[in-house]
């Protein structure tokens, strides 16, 4: 037990049903912070880059953030970490609801999953008493269903479950982890399902401190309402009734179609009326006053509770409307499918049949309705019946199995893995970096930080720098200097990326919410933590003496072992880009030049690998050892990663933590000043 | 005529439909009430507690009320504008036949005092917290009958503890004591 953190992992062996609590090393607090971080050490220590995402020996990490069930509020976020199927490399996911602080106060800050049971089991914790149960009951059963069963069956209302449905129990590997209001997506669910485990129940009642209990309570009390006053954090999408952004700019079918005009006024006021009809309310996650949750029941369904951009994929992809939506996630978050992935998946197998690709002997009785097509793949999908297993796969695969020119027809992944729907005009620099070099695989957790376009009114934009109290000096100055449509230079735009996704990364370490942290500084420049006030939470909870720049140095570190982890695993320069037609216009030679100067400022070769001086200098020496020996790096390559200080530019140090302020703030309003 | 006796009632009033299940209130409890004060957060040591059913739009704040010794059948169903609701989600009990409002160590009943303190809170640490006006406080005067005016009361705390006294060293010892101590 220290501050802020149990100090306890519980090693579960699937195979041999061994269950250990292991002491950790405080010193891997102080390197990685916890979360992602200390999985990604796990992961780099114990799997090796040969073994399969499907060998027993693969880990499945479920970590609670540092900051986790402190009274810092959004800090609840359990990482879900391991080796993906789908892309053979690290898997960054990450849920909300009860989970971390749960698994918290029944005393452990990971659970490290390796072997594979014989048949399903769920896995009960229940302070010190941790047992491996019998989960054959379970099987077949939706992931919130299932952990309605475990409830009942442990006569305890109050145990948090992360269950999987029947996609994860097939192997889909678009399958979810599925928990209250949230899911883990993007590799997890697969081999959560392949380790043949149904479910984690956590129930937890003991007690852990923090360093300064009473001054970070105080801190916390007015945090809280600060953030629930806030419209600069939680998710717009869940409150605000225009959604032309998303429906008018981003790609509907398999990413396919720029619908400009589709948004109109009689269009929202009937999805409005619908969303009133059958949503109960709004809802939130542990210790977080925002309201980015729907619950909703349609008609015919059971309830159950949606959020972010789940609201808009499945009918976009589909050509529908959003009660398909509505509809279809009752099945599909019971099934426990990617809101993201399967949709898309489902979108690239119409357009396989519409060109004739697939036909009625892969998809006998294949109905006419696009939303009747949806669900009729949908059951296959889950079941891996027919086309079903081979779409199961993913689109990557799905298109190189069918062959016959599906392949043409797989357009939006990178590194095997399906991308959000976005297809635009003109390459944007700093997009560009962050598509091609992010190894979260997902640009929505990778951006956040930097808007996505200037402020068109100077003096307005002014104004926004003036206050922007989260960036760094220099970003104020690249934002100033940002004439609208046209580039950010070289030096912004990988300044840009860098920060965007440090940001993230100091998110999955504390396990603090991307919606008050690293996403929601893009959209008004007000999140409720940012890079100058999260070492004062920090310390507070933990004790750990840091400033902005020790924050950064850890997430720099995360950052390389993720990197040297996929790159040890076969990852090189030429997996990154962006997919093909991703941007109508681009440019090559500067694109190139570009990814170049990024990779030299993160201190990696040109191929993107962390080089020796960097490694050395993040304390990850044993790291850049273990890449030498196979041959990856040479060791004697010259580049160190740029260095600049969150203090320089005359920035103070202070342990201030409030952030912008504002009344009012919408999406719509500001897109439509602004893009 | 004087003015009738009144005292004041702390109520604390719960809206359900405002409730986004955070959770918050049941930390500002545990804290609170934490000795030494807000060194702790566990829920598990919280007096007020977020009764959820998510599958039944069900979030309902339930602060602790008195011990019981034995649990009830639970056979009431209540239904408020077309949702039910079981006794147990709005029982302010602690009791045998669930793991709330107990402190975890000792397995002793909590119970709201409506966080008391000196100098008074202006509000409990929970609605504090709430800033959602899910919990809302406010104060009722109502007019007590004489013998229930905190005077009233204290002659009667007087009263008994002289009895105690007097029944444990006798009349004489205590008058004697008394004088003794008045006239330093």
């Amino acid at each position: 037990m220290r501050y802020g953190e149990t100090g306890i992992n519980l090693e579960v062996d699937l195979t041999v049903g061994n269950i250990e609590r292991v002491e950790t090393d405080p010193e891997v607090t102080r390197l990685h912070l916890g979360g992602n971080g200390a999985a990604a050490s796990l992961i780099w220590d114990r799997v090796s880059p040969e073994t399969d995402a499907f060998s027993p020996d693969n880990l499945l990490i479920f970590s609670a953030g540092l900051l986790d069930g402190t009274p810092i509020p959004a800090a609840n976020r359990t990482m879900v970490n391991t080796i993906s199927p789908q892309t053979n490399m690290f898997s960054n996911s990450i849920f909300g609801g009860y989970f971390g602080p749960e698994l918290k106060h029944a005393g452990y800050d990971k659970i490290v999953l390796r072997g594979k049971a014989e048949d399903l089991v769920y896995l009960w914790i229940h302070n010190d008493k941790v047992e491996l149960r019998d989960a054959s009951h379970l099987k077949g059963m939706g992931a919130q269903e299932t952990a309605h069963a475990i409830k009942d069956e442990l006569n305890d209302r109050d145990v948090q479950v992360a269950a999987i449905g029947l996609a994860g129990e097939n192997r889909l590997f678009m399958a979810s982890i599925e928990h209250y209001n949230a899911s883990a997506a993007r590799g997890v669910g697969v081999v959560m399902g392949d380790k043949r485990l149904k479910a984690i129940a956590v129930r937890g009642t003991k007690d852990f401190q923090v360093a300064s209990p009473e001054t970070l309570f105080k801190l916390c009390l007015q945090h809280y309402q600060d953030i629930h006053e806030s419209p600069f954090n939680g998710d717009l999408m869940a409150i605000e009734w225009n959604d032309a952004w998303h429906h008018n700019n981003f790609a509907w079918g398999n990413s396919r179609t720029r619908r400009k005009d589709f948004w109109h006024q009689e269009q929202e006021d009937r999805w409005k009326e619908y969303t009133l009809k059958i949503r109960d309310r709004l809802q939130g996650c542990y210790n977080c006053p925002k309201n980015c949750h729907l619950v909703v029941k349609p008609p015919g369904r059971q309830r159950y509770m949606l959020k972010c951009f789940g609201k808009g994929t499945w009918h976009m992809a589909a050509f529908e409307e959003l009660p398909f939506t509505f509809d279809i996630m009752a099945l599909s978050q019971e099934y426990g499918v990617d809101s993201y992935s399967a949709p898309q998946t489902i979108a690239f197998a119409i357009e396989l049949y519409e060109a004739g690709i697939l036909n009625d002997t892969d998809m006998p009785d294949f109905p006419e309705k696009s939303a009747d097509r949806f669900y009729y793949l949908l059951e296959k999908l889950v079941r891996r019946e027919d086309i079903g297993d081979v779409l199961a796969n993913g689109v990557y695969r799905a298109a190189r199995q069918i062959g016959n020119g599906a392949e043409a027809y797989d357009h939006n992944t990178i590194k095997k893995f399906e991308q959000i729907p976005l297809k635009l005009g003109k390459v944007n620099y700093p997009y560009y970096l962050m598509y091609c070099t992010s190894d979260k695989m997902a640009i929505n957790q990778t951006e956040g930080s930097y808007p996505q376009d200037p402020i068109k009114e100077l003096p307005e934009r002014q104004g926004f720098v003036d206050e922007w109290m989260s960036a760094p000096e220099r970003f104020k100055k690249f934002f100033m200097e940002w004439e609208p449509r046209t580039h950010p230079s070289f030096e912004a735009a990988i300044n840009i990326c860098d920060w965007n996704e440090t940001m993230h990364y100091v998110d999955d370490a504390l396990g603090l919410c991307a919606f008050c942290s690293s996403f929601r500084g893009q959209f008004g420049g007000g999140s409720a933590y940012n890079i100058y006030n999260i070492p004062t939470f920090i310390k507070l909870a933990t004790g750990i003496d840091m400033d902005s720049d020790d924050v950064w140095q850890v997430a720099r570190r995360n950052r390389n072992l993720v990197r040297a982890i996929n790159m040890s695993r076969g990852l090189t320069r030429a997996d990154e880009k962006p997919p093909a037609d991703h941007w109508a216009k681009r440019e090559p030679e500067n694109e190139q030049k570009l990814l170049s100067e990024y990779y030299k400022f993160k201190g990696w070769t040109d191929q993107g690998v962390p080089t020796k001086l960097t490694l050395d200098k993040l304390g990850l020496d044993y790291v850049a050892d273990e890449l030498i020996k196979r041959g990856i790096l040479k060791g004697d390559e010259d580049i160190c990663y740029k260095d600049q200080s969150c203090y320089s530019e005359g920035r103070p140090k202070d342990a201030e933590v409030s952030f912008r302020k504002a009344e009012n703030f919408t999406l719509t309003e500001y897109n439509i000043k602004n893009k | 005529m004087s003015k009738p006796a009144t005292k004041i009632i702390k109520e604390i009033k719960v809206d359900l439909s405002k409730c986004n299940g955070c959770r918050a209130c049941e930390k500002a409890c545990a804290a609170f009430h934490a000795i030494p004060r807000y060194s702790n957060f566990n829920p598990a040591r919280s007096r007020i507690k977020v009764v959820i059913d998510e599958r039944n739009d069900q979030w309902v704040p339930v602060r602790a009320g008195g011990y019981t010794q034995a649990e009830c059948n639970g056979r009431n169903h209540y239904v408020i504008d077309g949702k039910e609701y079981s006794e147990c989600a709005l029982c302010p009990a602690s009791c045998p036949s669930r793991d709330w409002f107990k402190e975890p160590d000792s397995g002793l009943p909590l119970k709201c005092d409506m966080c008391l303190d000196v100098p008074p809170l202006e509000e409990p640490m929970c609605v504090q917290m709430c800033g959602r006006d899910c919990l809302t406080y406010s104060e009722r005067e109502v007019v007590v009958a004489e013998e229930e005016t905190p005077e009233a009361e204290n002659q009667i705390e007087l009263k008994t503890a002289y009895e105690c006294l007097v029944k444990k060293h006798g009349q004489k010892k205590v008058v004697d004591t008394f004088s003794r101590l008045s006239k330093r």
